[in-house]
């Protein structure tokens, strides 16, 4: 039998049948289900008098329209809060599992799924959000859908997609003081481009990843769409194991050394041929910082802004200059010299019990300085939240002066009330810098958690590796 | 699903790369539990010069003149000319939505996101990859020209230009069909269901913890 990577190994195993122009149709393993992109699906499915085909494969959780303070007053947002009634009422009507809005499982889909055990080496795992490539980190095929094939696979527990081609991003090496997942993420990125990885499937390895935590890695394989891949994965290991180890969905037992017996066969085997490969050297990535409207305009935080002068092209020329016009910025400007109006801590990308405490570490005994006018810290779930309770770390963060408030996507995207006000320039540890994405006007710069908790510090943005 | 066989339509284009989703509906917009109706606010950051907010009567909001769209001679397009990596960012099927609310049929770009270039498939909506030297001649052409009309055939997989140039475009056999007939992936898919249950029992047996 010829080397296969990971990706064809999670590919062959889910074909339950193939068209004669190679579209297959894939079986789905996990369904995990939120309130923005599943109302119409659900409708879809009882117009046309249809059931979901497997109930128990479906995990639902409310987390981009839902408050992060004041829960207990309920949803003052009359439209937000009827999405998120749709979903209860969705689910209860079905029976499918739910973490409502008072639950201490909530949190962001993307964050709950793996800390559950939901997310299992070998699944195919779908969502109706482009960052489901998330839960690649486990050695999964995961990819975001859009509503309409959220219906489908509620409707028939398939897909019908054809396979992409396989990318291998290689990091090799050790990563330097103060450089994390979200730095080799966002250099891929700064390397590749946006578009870099589209049409492919990407596997992330080398020793640099080997090295990562599991939080790590599904930070970097959360950013994997930003690289344009639908897909981001990485080799199942001991750290995947481990992880996994009594998570409540999490096999247990004699189907426990079954599974584990089955997920280390997960990996890319010698020899195994990719489209494409990209290497990095971790002793090369410095932290970095986004200067643009697009995560691809990113450059080291030692780095300056760059001149639309230098673009390799006339579009990127075009590009690069409506960007520094909307971000308030003037070519050449050194990064550590961009002051801050407010800081983000939170997503999908970087919302997770490491992160925090990452922050934290920063953050003790200092003071957010005095031209930001907020620092917020939004832990991924509520059983994230609990955990950094447990370790003080909610204490050290508010004594530093920023808000600590409950789970939710919040201002990574501004759907609910936290939001950037028009020229507000902030240092998130989200992972979309885009036009208006925290707010209309609002300015966004993407960072790792370190480098956000140091910038709210500092008042702009300095270099961690130097602390 | 609505059929796409042939169109003759209206050009608009929109010269700048990696238009995102959020861009092309704002997410105050996707708080809506419906489908439709999201046409007035497709590109509403550029389109207006207030913020707009669901609800609204997009018809009494102040129009930004200077966001091609608006220009006189570009309304009622059904065909939008586009940069680089289209519609990037989410998988929200809400983009494409809006711009099939919006009017729009047919969309040409270099290249697309993925995920928004499969959500569009499934509402009638069809991504021409072109190349970009093809991709700039139409710019320079529709830009010098009022009323530009393509002239757009899938079942040809063919763009004829009003000066008889004649673009060719790739598109899979599989999605060709099913755009052509106007075919449901659902019912499709549901066609083969024993071949589904073989696959789900064989699995059941091998993997039993997916199933606890
Ligand atoms: S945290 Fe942000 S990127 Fe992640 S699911 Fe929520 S809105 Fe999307």
């Amino acid at each position: 039998m010829s080397a296969k990577t990971l990706y064809d190994k999670l590919w062959d195993s889910h074909v339950v049948r193939q068209e004669a122009d190679g579209t297959a149709q894939i079986y789905i393993d996990r369904h995990l289900v939120h309130e923005v992109t599943s109302p119409q699906a659900f409708e879809g499915l009882r117009l046309a008098h249809r059931k979901p085909w497997r109930i128990a494969s479906m995990l639902a959780v409310a987390d981009h329209n839902v408050p992060t303070t004041g829960r207990d007053k309920g949803i003052a947002d009359p439209i937000s809060r009827l999405q998120v009634e749709t979903l209860d009422q969705n689910c209860e009507e079905l029976g499918i599992t739910e973490f409502r809005m008072a639950d201490l499982r909530q949190g962001i889909v993307h964050v709950i799924g793996p800390e559950q055990g939901a997310t299992l080496p070998g699944m195919t795992v779908v969502c109706g959000d482009s960052h489901t490539s998330t839960h690649g980190a486990f050695a999964a095929l995961a990819f975001g859908i859009g509503t309409s094939e959220v219906e489908h696979v509620m409707a028939t527990q398939c897909l019908l997609m054809k396979q992409a081609k396989a990318m291998q991003v290689l990091v090799e090496g050790v990563l330097g003081k103060g450089v994390t997942a979200k730095d080799i993420a966002l250099a891929v990125i700064g390397k590749i481009g946006t578009a870099g990885g589209t049409g492919y499937a990407i596997e992330f390895a080398g020793s640099a990843i080997r090295a990562l935590s599991m939080e790590g890695r599904m930070t970097l394989c959360n950013m994997a769409i930003e690289a344009g891949a639908r897909a981001g994965m990485i080799a199942a290991d001991d750290t995947t194991i481990s992880y996994l180890k009594g998570r409540p969905f999490a096999p247990q037992g004699e189907s426990w050394d079954k599974a584990v017996a089955y997920w280390r066969t997960l990996h890319s085997d010698d020899g195994a041929q990719f489209d494409k490969v990209v290497r990095l050297a971790a002793a090369e990535i410095k932290p970095q910082v986004t200067w643009g409207t697009s995560p691809e305009m990113v450059v080291a935080v030692d780095g300056r802004v760059p001149d639309p002068a230098s673009a390799p092209d006339e579009v990127k020329r075009q590009d690069w200059a409506r960007a520094l016009q909307y971000m308030g910025l003037t070519a050449n400007t050194p990064i550590s010299e961009i002051k801050i109006d407010k800081v983000f801590i939170g997503s999908c990308t970087n919302a997770r019990i490491e992160d925090l405490r990452a922050a934290a570490a920063v953050a003790r005994g200092k003071h957010v300085a005095a031209n930001v006018k907020l620092a917020m810290v939004v832990p991924g779930s509520g059983l994230v939240k609990q955990q950094a309770e447990h370790e003080g770390l909610d204490k050290m963060f508010v004594a530093a002066g920023f808000e600590w408030r409950d789970p939710g996507c919040s201002m990574c995207l501004a759907m609910n009330d936290d939001r950037l006000a028009p020229g507000e320039r902030c240092a998130s540890t989200s992972n979309r810098n885009f036009e208006g994405r925290q707010g209309p006007g609002g300015r966004t710069h993407l960072v790792s958690p370190e480098m956000a908790a140091a910038a709210a510090i500092a008042g702009h943005f300095v270099d961690v590796s130097k602390l | 699903m609505r059929k796409f066989t042939v169109l003759d339509g209206l050009v608009t284009p929109l010269d700048r790369a990696n238009v995102d989703t959020d861009a092309i509906i704002p997410k105050q917009f996707l708080k809506s539990i419906k489908r439709s109706g999201f046409g007035p606010n497709a590109f509403d950051e550029w389109r207006y010069l207030d913020h707009g907010e669901p609800g609204m009567d997009n018809s009494k909001r102040p129009l930004n003149k200077d966001f091609v769209l608006n220009q006189p001679r570009y309304q009622g397009a059904q065909v939008l000319l586009a940069r680089e990596n289209f519609g990037c960012g989410s998988s929200r099927e809400h983009a494409p939505w809006a711009l099939e609310d919006y009017g729009l049929r047919a969309i040409i770009a270099p290249s697309f996101a993925d995920i928004f270039f499969n959500n569009c498939f499934k509402n009638g909506l069809l991504p021409i990859r072109l190349d970009a030297a093809s991709v700039d001649a139409l710019f320079k052409a529709v830009e010098a020209t009022p009323g530009y009309r393509l002239r757009i055939d899938l079942e040809q997989q063919t763009i004829t230009a009003p000066d008889g140039t004649v673009y060719r475009f790739e598109v899979e056999a599989f999605r060709k069909h099913c755009l052509l007939n106007g075919l449901d992936d659902i019912g499709l898919t549901l066609q083969h269901v024993d071949e589904i249950k073989v696959y789900e029992q064989k699995r059941r047996e091998q993997q039993p913890w997916l199933f606890a």
